[in-house]
């Protein structure tokens, strides 16, 4: 019962969130200074008829109507998945642009957030048991990585392993040759061209992992169970996985939520670095063109999918941590 | 959550020491002082890095990508400025968004945090809400999709930008500090003497949140450092003045990156990693002062005690307690 409450919640939680978001969405064009609608306008000058000017102005905010009722329009066309039209990518609208970049991000941040989350709280376990021993060194290694910003490492491995070795493709999301489909050349196409990118998440993210998991376990490994559990003379390697880690693995689940924001930022820009056809490489392009629909739809995209993760992650929170099953 | 309520008793500040006594243990810590060491001479690099500069950052027509030399200490761009001069010249402008931007940042958190912390009840629901909206709204999409609105602005609106994004981790950390403090006997004593909330609030906690308020402005400072340097690099910060973002941006335009012009692209990001990794260690050595658990010496003493009870239990003696 407890958890179905506990899960209640969370999802009261980021559905008042998404409606923050959205509603932040509406106002930001029209509390900004300078008008997004002109510099729009002026782009589409001649190719656009006179019901796609009216409609690009309710957008951005430039009308006579009372600002309730165009809040009113707005979610009426949010409903049915209408997120404006594109400037720079004139005239295809925003969710289709939005739908063909999106897939490349959700791939290639998925594999490598959960790649840096298993091998980052791996290692934290082994620094936290074996400290003393030549793995401390990792810590402030680490510890560099970490406040490296994310595009500088991007940019290092693209000199060093796609320019000097030669080792990757140093641009794109494939070989511009090959059809977009599930054909084995443009799969090997797609892999290669994304281990740098990649890459350059993991790098950049392992630390926290790392140095949270760390942290928990040197609490729990004082703890009373893990002493009885080395009493009875279990081996290390139990006592460690099953006793210590498993009990220092729950926070560090739920710290998930507050780097996930973190990552998606540093993504952004890892996918400028490698012109990578994620979102974040749109939303570059859409703020450099000035095309405020298609970045404002981005952003609202992006935010609902951090908001989805991080309601499967309370999903598995409820399903590993019996106390929220029983107590509440 | 057992694990959790001893981390947090340990962490809590005040113990008996003074407060001075306690600034001087901090130096004590080597990854501390480290970090104090290299924070505090990019520091002084930002005061007067712009007075040192050998050449103006803008002047073009020197020699062209020339790699170091005694003449350009970090050699020259692509259209010959001097790196070393756009380094010094950006470290304020780098340092001064971090400040700023922290500052404001943690005025904020303070605020808000403490105010919902103190306050309970309604207050303290809707503003939870508010500061656990800020903390699960991607950061830097939200920046970047502010400043798009705010071109050529300067660095300040960009400082005043990632303050809005960057307040609420903060935020958090305090309104949970300042629970646990609110029903201490101090606090009810004052609040029995008939203080005013906004006394308590300012007078009694706040100084007594100070470890806390000080780690979450060194984590605002990174975080601000890190989204200007972002945010320049993408183009989308003020290309008017020099920051390492910026000298990093052109470096990107004129593919640097790819021709091997290591001296003008490695000097900027390492001077970010390095103020970064410094915030970085001057929060771990007040970590370790605040949770022994975490400190070096505490870890040796409490391994070797583990171990001979371990033993004691392995041969058979009572040494479980």
């Amino acid at each position: 019962m407890t958890q179905v409450r506990f899960l209640f919640r969370r999802i009261a939680f980021y559905a008042v969130t998404a409606w923050a978001a959205i509603t932040m969405n509406f106002l930001i064009p029209r509390l900004m200074p300078g008008s997004p609608a002109d510099t729009v306008l002026s782009r589409f000058k001649g190719q656009v008829s006179q019901a796609q000017v009216d409609a690009v102005k309710a957008q951005l905010g430039v009308s006579d109507k009372s600002l309730m009722s165009q809040y009113w329009t707005y979610w009426d066309n949010l409903l049915h998945g209408d997120l404006g039209v594109s400037v720079s990518y004139f005239p295809g609208r925003v969710s289709e642009v939005i739908g063909q970049g999106v897939w490349w991000t959700v791939v290639l941040i998925g594999v490598a957030t959960l790649v840096s989350f298993v091998a980052g709280t791996l290692l934290g376990v082994l620094a936290a048991w074996k400290r003393g021993s030549r793995l401390d060194a990792l810590l402030p290694v680490t510890t560099f990585f970490s406040a490296v910003p994310y595009f500088w490492i991007a940019l290092v491995s693209l000199s060093v392993f796609g320019v000097e070795l030669g080792w990757f493709p140093i641009t794109g999301g494939y070989r511009p040759e090959l059809q977009v489909g599930w054909s084995g050349e443009f799969i090997s196409s797609a892999l290669s061209h994304s281990v740098l990118p990649a890459l350059t998440i993991i790098v950049s993210s392992i630390a926290g992992w790392l140095l949270g998991m760390r942290n928990m376990m040197l609490t729990t490994i004082s703890e009373d169970y893990v002493l009885v559990a080395e009493a009875k003379g279990l081996r290390s390697r139990r006592v460690m996985l099953g006793y210590a880690a498993r009990n220092a693995l729950l926070p560090n689940i739920s710290g998930f939520a507050l780097s996930l924001g973190f990552i998606v930022s540093g993504s952004i820009v890892t996918e400028t670095v490698f012109s990578y056809p994620g979102i974040g490489f749109l939303l570059f392009n859409a703020v450099l063109n000035n095309d405020y629909p298609l970045m404002q739809g981005i952003f609202l995209i992006i935010t609902l999918m951090v908001l989805l993760a991080n309601l499967i992650v309370d999903l598995c929170y409820v399903l590993l941590d019996p106390r929220i099953r029983q107590e509440g | 959550m057992a694990a959790t309520a001893t981390l947090a008793t340990a962490t809590e500040p005040g113990g008996a020491e003074p407060p001075a006594k306690r600034r001087l243990a901090l130096l004590r810590s080597g990854k501390a002082l480290t970090g104090v060491l290299i924070f505090g001479s990019f520091v002084l690099l930002a005061v007067i890095g712009p007075y040192i500069a050998p050449d103006d950052p803008s002047k073009t027509g020197g020699p062209v990508l020339q790699s170091p030399s005694a003449d350009h200490l970090l050699g020259t761009t692509q259209s010959g400025q001097d790196v070393l001069s756009q380094i010094l010249v950006g470290a304020r402008t780098s340092m001064l968004v971090g400040f700023v931007a922290a500052t404001f940042a943690t005025a904020l958190a303070v605020l808000i945090g403490v105010t919902a912390g103190y306050l309970g009840g309604w207050a303290d629901e809707a503003l939870s809400m508010l500061t656990n909206i800020f903390l699960v709204i991607p950061a830097l999409p939200l920046t970047i999709v502010l400043t798009g609105y705010l071109k050529d602005g300067g660095w300040f609106p960009i400082a005043v930008v990632i303050s809005v994004t960057g307040w609420a981790f903060g935020a958090r950390l305090l309104r949970a500090q300042t629970l646990s403090l609110r029903n201490r006997d101090y606090i009810k004593a004052a609040r029995a003497v008939g203080e005013r909330p906004w006394r308590i609030i300012t007078v009694e906690l706040v100084p007594n949140l100070g470890a806390i308020i000080i780690s979450g402005f060194l984590f605002t400072f990174i975080f601000a450092i890190l989204t200007e340097a972002s945010l320049s690099f993408l183009g989308l910060g003020s290309l008017t003045t020099w920051s390492w973002g910026t000298t990093l941006y052109w470096a990107q335009n004129s593919s640097a990156f790819t021709t091997g012009s290591w001296w003008w692209y490695v000097p900027p990001g390492l001077c970010i990693a390095l103020v970064g990794a410094s915030l970085s260690l001057i929060n771990f050595g007040a970590d370790e002062l605040l949770n022994p658990r975490l400190s070096p010496a505490a870890r040796r003493a409490k391994r070797k005690e583990r171990r001979a009870a371990a033993a004691a239990a392995a041969a058979g003696k009572d040494g479980v307690r």
